[in-house]
């Protein structure tokens, strides 16, 4: 039998016996991955003793868990948009320099390392930066500005978009740098010579083919940003005001009774704006592919 | 006609170094700001290497900061198990899929994915049953010590590299032919295991690489899961001890900020990473079909 199969055409007479190949993987990620995720859909409907209810989606009404969405949806979006916007500035300008030279490599090295990396480091960074004690808020002191011995920086509105921005600007360099590079030079030649301005370019053939890119890695930054935890925990120590922080402080918090599942509603809650969003997004993205083969 | 492109060139020149200086500096403004605080005295204001030299001497660290010690153990210790299962699991099923069941590539790929749109927070939640359960059994059979060890999470880290990993050793795959490579060693007599030892492997060496890089800054660079699970590692460990000394907590975040830097700088010189983007591009870049 083994025989046979390894005698076998690659593209196997024995289909059963090829899907074994596969187990291990499936096992792993039923067991690590859609497991987890399954016990998150379905006890968002349970209560303490296992029973169906919508209680859970009832909390989710509460003042506390629609202020902490609507602070994290307003966070998101905001760091979202001006991410993209000056990561998409930075991009452009990135793709200027011819591929291969330094300061390329030095912006996309710096871009991946803040993107990805950073979370609680960051955050230090910015408390050693504009906190209490930091060389910006001493400054500033010096200077008679009243900085309110850099609290602001621990506040969900002011502090985290400033923070949230040091990673979401380089991830829109990230994923929006294959998008500009694909713009050929042909094009711009081609709008100039027809007599076209800069603008003209930019109005009819650069922003056109960009745009779908755009809103599609400004898609990618929101849901980025409203996954985000490490840096909100590192800076937020007092009260939750993100849905990130509702999560964790409903885990390690004793639960209250009858409440023991209310995290897996949040965190169906969660999953649902950002299935939605990449949704969205995935429709963008098809349609930009059209015009840029990356 | 070159008069103007030579313009434009200018232009663009002077345009690409205002932005790239602007934004810049806006990023190294708070890395700046952490080595002005770890290098000064905070009573008297005075400069001071006393942070580093204290982050250097191992020993120094090992007693005054034990937590610290053994998180950064812990972490290096998940990144190898990381990327041992990783590399175990993805790269015989992704060469299994291409050469006997290439309908089942779109599933694999949908699940590797998914992490994606699945937050780290909200896998927290759900691990913590599966993690409860297994903590159960092994303390069952092996005792609380292996039972309860950080360097389970490994598990949950594999799943949150599988995208990154995935997309390194897809690209891998798609430029080598993988079909014709293992027809000619099967035809020559090798069995299926020596083929994906000695012929695919060493011809996905780039690829394996820069799957294992990106897992291993991955993991080094982890906070939730561990601290959510109550477990320690580097994050964890700098985490808590920015309650207790903020300078040596900011001191370690500034030195692995700057140490992921150098790695992604030096990588981006090596390998075929085309137009010198980052390798980080190459996953976020093409994200077709995502859960509906």
């Amino acid at each position: 039998m083994a025989d046979r199969q390894r005698l076998g055409a690659p593209s196997g007479r024995r289909p059963g016996g090829a899907l074994l190949g596969v187990v291990p993987f499936f096992l792993y990620t039923t067991a690590f991955l859609l497991l987890p995720t399954l016990i998150v859909i379905v006890g968002a409907f349970l209560d303490g003793d296992s029973r169906f209810t919508l209680g859970n989606l009832e909390a989710l009404r509460s003042p506390a868990v629609t202020t902490a969405l609507w602070q994290s949806v307003a966070l998101s979006a905001v760091t979202a948009v001006v991410g993209a916007a000056v990561g998409g500035v930075l991009a452009y300008a990135v793709s200027t320099a011819p591929a291969g030279s330094l300061v390329r490599r030095f912006v996309t090295s710096l871009c991946g390392v803040l993107a990805q990396f950073g979370g609680v480091a960051l955050a230090f960074a910015f408390m050693a930066t504009f906190g209490l004690q930091g060389f910006v808020n001493l400054w500033l002191v010096d200077l008679g500005v009243n900085t309110g011995g850099g609290a602001w920086l621990y506040t969900w509105d002011k502090g985290l978009t400033l923070v949230y921005l040091i990673f979401q600007i380089p991830l829109m360099v990230i994923v929006f740098l294959p998008a500009v590079d694909g713009l050929r030079p042909q094009w711009r030649e081609a709008s100039e010579t027809l007599g076209g301005t800069t603008w003209t370019y930019w109005r009819r053939v650069g922003g056109p083919i960009l745009l779908p890119p755009f809103v599609g890695s400004l898609l990618l930054l929101f849901t980025n940003a409203f996954s985000a935890y490490a840096t909100a925990a590192a800076l937020i120590s007092q009260g939750s005001p993100l849905v990130p922080l509702q999560i964790a402080a409903s885990l390690n918090s004793e639960t209250v009774l009858g409440q023991e599942n209310v995290g897996k509603a949040m965190a169906l809650e969660m999953v649902l704006v950002v299935a939605v969003v990449m949704v969205i997004y995935a429709w963008i993205d098809r349609r930009s592919s059209r015009w840029l083969q990356r | 006609m070159s008069g103007r492109s030579a313009s434009l060139a200018r232009r663009q020149r002077r345009f690409r170094w205002v932005v790239i200086t602007l934004v810049v500096a806006f990023f190294v403004l708070p890395l700046l700001g952490a080595l002005e605080f770890t290098t000064r005295e905070l009573r008297t204001g005075a400069r001071t290497g006393a942070t580093w030299a204290t982050l250097v001497d191992v020993n120094k660290v090992s007693t005054d900061y034990p937590a610290l010690k053994e998180g950064f153990l812990y972490s290096i210790g998940l990144s190898l198990i990381t990327v041992l299962i990783m590399l175990a699991l993805l790269v015989p099923t992704m060469t299994w899929v291409r050469l006997r069941v290439p309908g089942m590539s779109r599933t694999i790929e949908f699940i590797c994915l998914l992490p994606l749109t699945v937050p780290a927070i909200v896998l927290v939640v759900g691990l913590a049953p599966v993690y409860s359960w297994l903590s159960a059994w092994l303390t069952y059979f092996f005792g609380a010590d292996i039972g309860e060890s950080t360097l389970w999470l490994g598990l949950a880290y594999v799943v949150l590299v599988l995208p990154y990993a995935y997309r390194a050793l897809d690209a891998g795959l798609r430029s080598i032919d993988v079909r014709t490579l293992s027809e000619a060693a099967r035809s020559l007599g090798a069995s299926w295991a020596t083929v994906m030892w000695r012929v695919v492997l060493p011809n996905l060496r780039g690829a394996v690489l820069s799957s294992a890089f990106l897992a291993v800054a991955l993991v080094l660079g982890e906070f939730t899961i561990a601290s959510l699970f109550s477990r320690n590692n580097l994050q964890v460990a700098m985490f808590l001890l920015g309650k207790s000394d903020a300078q040596i907590s900011v001191a370690v975040g500034l030195a692995s900020l700057v140490f992921a830097f150098l790695v992604l700088f030096a990588m981006s010189f090596v390998g075929n990473t085309r137009s010198g983007t980052s390798p980080l591009s190459r996953w976020r870049g093409r994200l077709r079909k995502e859960p509906s």
